[in-house]
């Protein structure tokens, strides 16, 4: 037979018990956790590409595979150059042979399967040269599906991928919305751009920003204040690729137009 | 059983674990990792050295290819990465292919992008068959400095 006390003391135990769990997860929430012991890391790596600035040369395709042996004549590259014509008519056409990694030294486009589309200057209303590499996200949706914690971003924000670690599931290329990563065709693990991390963090620049002639492209570190890079990121009008998604990305454009996918 | 189970995968585990194996600055989410990588990533060869260091001992050309148009194309670019240079490799190899030529000089005279400012020839027609180093100097390349 329940009593009325009872009643009422078992109906606020429950509310209490109902509430509680609510505030101990906001407690041990990791990110407030570290939130809470204060943002310590005092860098963080961003890349600003200006569209304007390249010419297609892919002078920093070639260099990005030589600093990080990455097999020459195999299809796969950290960064590539992306082609993009837009003709009269609204058809839109965008190629990158061999990741332009010989630069763009033909008018055709290259259609893939060997077709090939020649396309008068006069046809041609907009077109341009975009390049493409890892944007660091800082919700990298890479990491989050690794099964093992091979890939993982370390306290500057780049990604890495740890050789050893990883099993070669291949989850990180599915998950990665701007198609960055790849196999290794070496080592059969998976391979992505970092920023040339054995360059920047001995002062460098990396491989593809030293070799660019037009200063298309640069690096910089966003909590530094005086440093160039920030400035221009913080007070210039910049656009970044698929912010749809929530990764929020962390290669900034300038001159991006919203056919670059 | 069940709890023999457990403790031979906990005691398995200990032994397959790297000792650095653990949740880094980004959180249990993006900061799972093994520590040492990021210094093996930081260990990793770096290959180009830019035109810093190749001025000191080519000063002669550092200071002639500054004087031309040429000026913002880094050394490596065309000679390839210096790496050890000089003592490896001793000599590094030279692209002198039309093929590097026309990354940049093949016309794309495309709108919005500075491709359109560069000055090209058509292949088929300028000398087709010969390099273009057989005529034009890369260090000095204005009309002038032909060979």
């Amino acid at each position: 037979m329940i009593t009325r006390r009872d009643l009422l003391k078992n109906t606020l135990k429950g509310m209490a018990g109902l509430a509680l769990p609510v505030a101990a997860f906001e407690i041990l929430a990791p990110g407030k956790l570290f939130a809470a012991k204060g943002d310590t890391a005092r860098v963080r790596w961003v890349f600003l590409v200006d569209t304007h600035k390249c010419v297609g040369c892919g002078f920093c395709v070639k260099a990005c595979k030589k600093e990080n042996e990455i097999p020459y004549d195999a299809n796969v590259t950290r960064t590539w150059v992306e082609r993009y014509v837009l003709t009269k008519e609204g058809k839109i056409f965008a190629d990158t042979p061999k990741g332009a990694r010989d630069g763009f030294t033909t008018n055709k486009i290259d259609l893939g399967l060997g077709e090939y589309r020649d396309i008068k200057n006069e046809e041609i209303e907009k077109a341009f040269f975009v390049p493409k590499l890892c944007n660091q996200c800082e919700n990298p949706p890479c990491v989050q599906v690794c099964p093992v914690g091979a890939t993982y971003q370390a306290a500057d924000g780049v990604v890495l991928v740890d050789r050893k670690w990883c099993i070669g599931c291949g989850y990180c290329i599915m998950a990665c919305p701007y198609g960055v990563r790849f196999f290794h065709p070496i080592y059969h693990v998976a391979e992505k751009c970092n920023f040339c991390y054995h360059r920047i963090t001995k002062g460098l620049k990396t491989a593809c920003v030293q070799a660019c002639p037009f200063g298309a492209r640069s690096i910089g570190n966003i909590k530094d204040p005086n440093d160039p890079v920030a400035k221009i990121i913080m007070t210039e009008r910049v656009g970044v690729l698929k912010s749809e998604y929530g990764t929020k990305p962390q290669v900034y454009y300038i001159g991006l137009d919203e056919e670059v996918r | 059983m069940v709890i023999g189970l457990v403790v031979l995968v906990l005691i398995v585990r200990q032994f397959l674990v790297p000792k650095d194996f653990g949740i880094g600055e980004r959180g249990y989410m993006y900061g799972l990792h093994r520590k040492s990588n990021e210094e093996e990533w930081k260990a990793f060869k770096v290959k180009y050295k830019s035109e810093e260091y190749c001025k000191d001992c080519h000063n002669d050309k550092y200071a002639s290819i500054m004087q031309t148009p040429h000026a913002i194309i880094q050394c490596e670019n065309c000679h390839g990465p210096a790496l050890d240079h000089p003592t490896d490799p001793p000599k590094l190899p030279i692209d002198r292919s039309r093929a590097q030529c026309l990354r940049c000089h093949y016309p794309l005279p495309y709108p919005t992008s500075g491709r359109s400012n560069i000055r090209g020839i058509d292949p088929d027609k300028h000398n087709p068959d010969i390099e273009c180093v057989m005529c034009h100097n890369p260090h000095k390349p204005t009309l002038e400095g032909m060979k």
